[in-house]
């Protein structure tokens, strides 16, 4: 029988049924239809969420930090990729095998790293920036729980030769010294993100968008010259050595250019090992520490009271008998010297001689000097504790403390500030800033300070110091005209002079076109001598000699030997 | 009228499977892509490792060392210079 014929179909049935079902249908589309809205509508974001989740991911991408390269493009500091290995000790359950591969591969001793996986810490470092390949084979050993990141790690070459000049940077790569912490806006690179597709093994197998670009760090060219910084160093090094004294540092700069070529300081330390680190090795004395530069500073008294047009390089001024009453106190010199030229005040550095000028001078213009010479204000370097010194108002001014000032008492510098006022006389008469970088122009005129007569004649006074009959003949170099001044400073200890020295020299050559300014100090000199003389010239010497004939310096004076035999004037403290 | 359907029936299934094949080439070329940046990331650190040895190797502290210790070399003193006018 054909169903079009079944009996059945005659029969009529309730219409309630046919509407039943319709009412049935229409609400099972309703609430499809609902559903969707609610799936399409309201819940989209997060369930795209869930399925993007699924395949596509997010890739952090690492910048590189910037090398330091020094004016030649040597490089001085550079960052490598290592591997630190982690673990999250809940999942790290090591049998004693296992943990005495690790341990091994690790050079770590086994009980140390039971000790670490059994913290109770969600996440504890094994070992930090171990060699990739190293981490490799700790990968190949497939432990639970142990995992490896990438990371960068700081590498100076030129070792404890650069480290105060270079500073550190810490586990993270961030700056923490020196120029590392100074130029840390340049050299840090930004770390980017990009998001890819990933297929089921983990491959990428599409770019879908670049969140942020990584940038790398930038390249810092300095004005450090590399085999400059290392003369200076070797040479202190032996200096310290030689003098037995506790402390040192040498600072170079370039006389036409206002850059820095050389900053050393003894002691010192390796950047690329910093397990055993005194606070003694880290200070960076040519900048943070400050102390009396004593007959270093005459120079500028006697460019004063030429440039007040008082005095001129050869009026005399009677030292004797050797002392100087002012008030209560009483300054000294070491010698009588009776009768003296301003030249002769400074070639054998005369302190009665040098209170006696500047106690013609008024104070107000005195400290106008000193403080556009840069003295009392931190050179703003960028370094950290960087100090400006002790220079008083002259409101306050004692004469007695004016006429100590004269010679380099009552006040205080940093090698680096004592250095760079150095810049007028071997200039003529101006002061330029003083540049970390490499310049690629010299800058056209400084500003002045004195005029360019003065700075001319006080730089033959300097010649003069260091011939026969000066305070430091041992800073004579053969071939050279050399300008310079001893320094020679009793220390203050908690307020009192103490029976401790610093001698410093500081000078520039060739003298008829000065090329480089050395200025060296030497931190308590335990040997036999202690005079600046004595101690600080010859280093000078050394470090100016061969400075010069690495930069391939024309000798001014060919045919001149040096009379170093000659003996040195005492200089008077 | 089934002529041009068969057409683009046709049509459709070329472009679909052109569509296929750009896809993997796509990915493919990526995949590439991919490679060679890791590769050019890789000779960046060697770089950067090979200037750490080159300036190890230059320091001027060796190299002073190997003078004077190896080779015996030793500054000009004052008289052994002898300077030269730059000829002009």
């Amino acid at each position: 029988m054909k169903f079009s014929q079944s009996p059945l179909l005659s029969q009529g049935l309730p219409a309630w049924r046919s509407r039943l079902l319709l009412l049935g249908l229409l609400a099972a589309f309703a609430v499809l239809g609902g559903w969707s809205v609610y799936l399409q509508g309201f819940n989209s974001v997060f369930l795209q969420e869930k399925g993007a989740s699924r395949y596509s991911r997010v890739i952090e991408l690492s910048a590189t930090r910037g090398r330091i390269m020094d004016r030649h493009g040597d490089v001085l500091a550079v960052s490598t990729p290592v591997k630190s290995v982690w673990a999250i000790p809940e999942d790290a359950k090591l049998n004693p095998g296992q943990l005495r591969a690790l341990a091994g591969l690790l050079e770590l001793d086994v009980r140390e790293l039971a000790r670490k996986l059994g913290s109770d810490a969600d996440f504890v470092f094994v070992k930090r920036q171990i060699p990739p390949d190293t981490a490799e084979r700790v990968a190949a050993l497939k432990l639970p729980g142990i995992h490896d990141q990438r990371e960068y790690r700081r590498y100076y070459p030129s070792a404890e030769v650069t480290a105060h000049m270079l500073g550190f940077t810490g586990a993270e790569d961030v700056g923490q010294e020196g120029v590392e912490l100074a130029f840390e806006a340049a050299l840090a690179g930004k770390p980017g993100s990009r998001r890819v597709i990933k297929d089921r093994r983990g491959q990428v197998v599409e770019d879908v968008e670049s969140i942020r670009a990584p940038q790398d760090g930038r390249d810092v060219l300095l004005a450090l010259d590399a085999k400059i910084q290392y003369l200076a160093h070797s040479n202190l090094r032996q200096a310290i050595a030689e003098n037995r004294a506790k402390a040192g540092g040498i600072v170079v700069l370039d006389a036409k250019t206002g850059e820095i070529l050389a900053l050393v300081n003894s002691p010192t330390y390796n950047p690329n090992n910093r397990v055993k680190l005194a606070g003694a090795q880290l200070r960076n004395r040519a900048l943070t520490d400050t102390f009396e530069p004593g007959s270093t500073l005459k120079p500028f008294t006697a460019a004063l009271a030429l440039e007040a047009g008082k005095y001129r390089a050869d009026t005399l001024i009677q030292t004797a008998p050797g002392r100087l009453t002012i008030g209560s106190a009483t300054i000294h010199d070491a010698h009588m010297h009776g009768m003296l030229t301003v030249a002769q005040v400074i070639q054998k550095s005369s302190n009665v001689g040098a209170a006696k000028m500047a106690l013609s001078l008024p104070p107000q213009e005195m400290w106008a000097m000193l403080d556009s010479l840069g003295f009392g204000s931190p050179l703003k370097l960028g370094f950290p504790g960087e100090v400006g010194g002790r220079l008083r108002p002259f409101k306050k001014w004692q004469p007695i403390e004016q006429a100590t000032m004269a010679y380099g008492h009552g006040i205080s510098v940093t090698l680096m500030q004592l250095a760079r006022a150095y810049l007028v006389f071997a200039r003529d008469g101006d002061l330029l800033p003083l540049s970390l970088t490499r310049l690629e122009l010299p800058p056209a005129e400084g500003r002045p300070v004195f005029s360019k007569q003065t700075a001319h004649e006080v730089r033959a006074m300097l010649e003069m110091a260091v011939l026969p009959g000066g305070t430091a003949p041992k800073a004579q170099i053969p071939g050279y005209r050399v300008a310079g001044k001893t320094g020679t400073a009793h220390k203050i200890e908690s307020g009192v002079y103490a029976d401790k020295y610093i001698a410093s020299f500081v000078g520039f050559a060739p003298a008829s076109d000065p090329r480089l300014i050395v200025a060296v100090m030497i931190d308590e000199p335990a040997g036999a001598a202690y005079y600046g003389g004595d101690v600080a010239a010859p280093v000078f010497a050394r470090v100016m000699a061969a400075s010069l004939r690495a930069l391939g310096v024309a000798p001014d004076a060919p045919g001149l030997q040096a009379s170093l035999d000659s003996p040195a004037v005492k200089e008077s403290m | 009228m089934a002529r041009i359907n068969a057409i683009l029936l046709a049509l459709a299934v070329v472009c679909a499977l052109a569509t296929v094949s750009a896809n993997h080439t796509a990915r493919k070329l990526f995949t590439e892509l991919e490679r060679e940046q890791a590769r050019s990331q890789a000779l960046e650190v060697e770089w950067g490792q090979l200037q750490l040895e080159q300036s190890t190797w230059a320091a001027p502290g060796r190299v002073e060392k190997i003078a004077r210790d190896k080779l015996r070399m030793k500054a000009p003193g004052p008289g052994q210079i002898i300077s030269i006018d730059a000829v002009r």
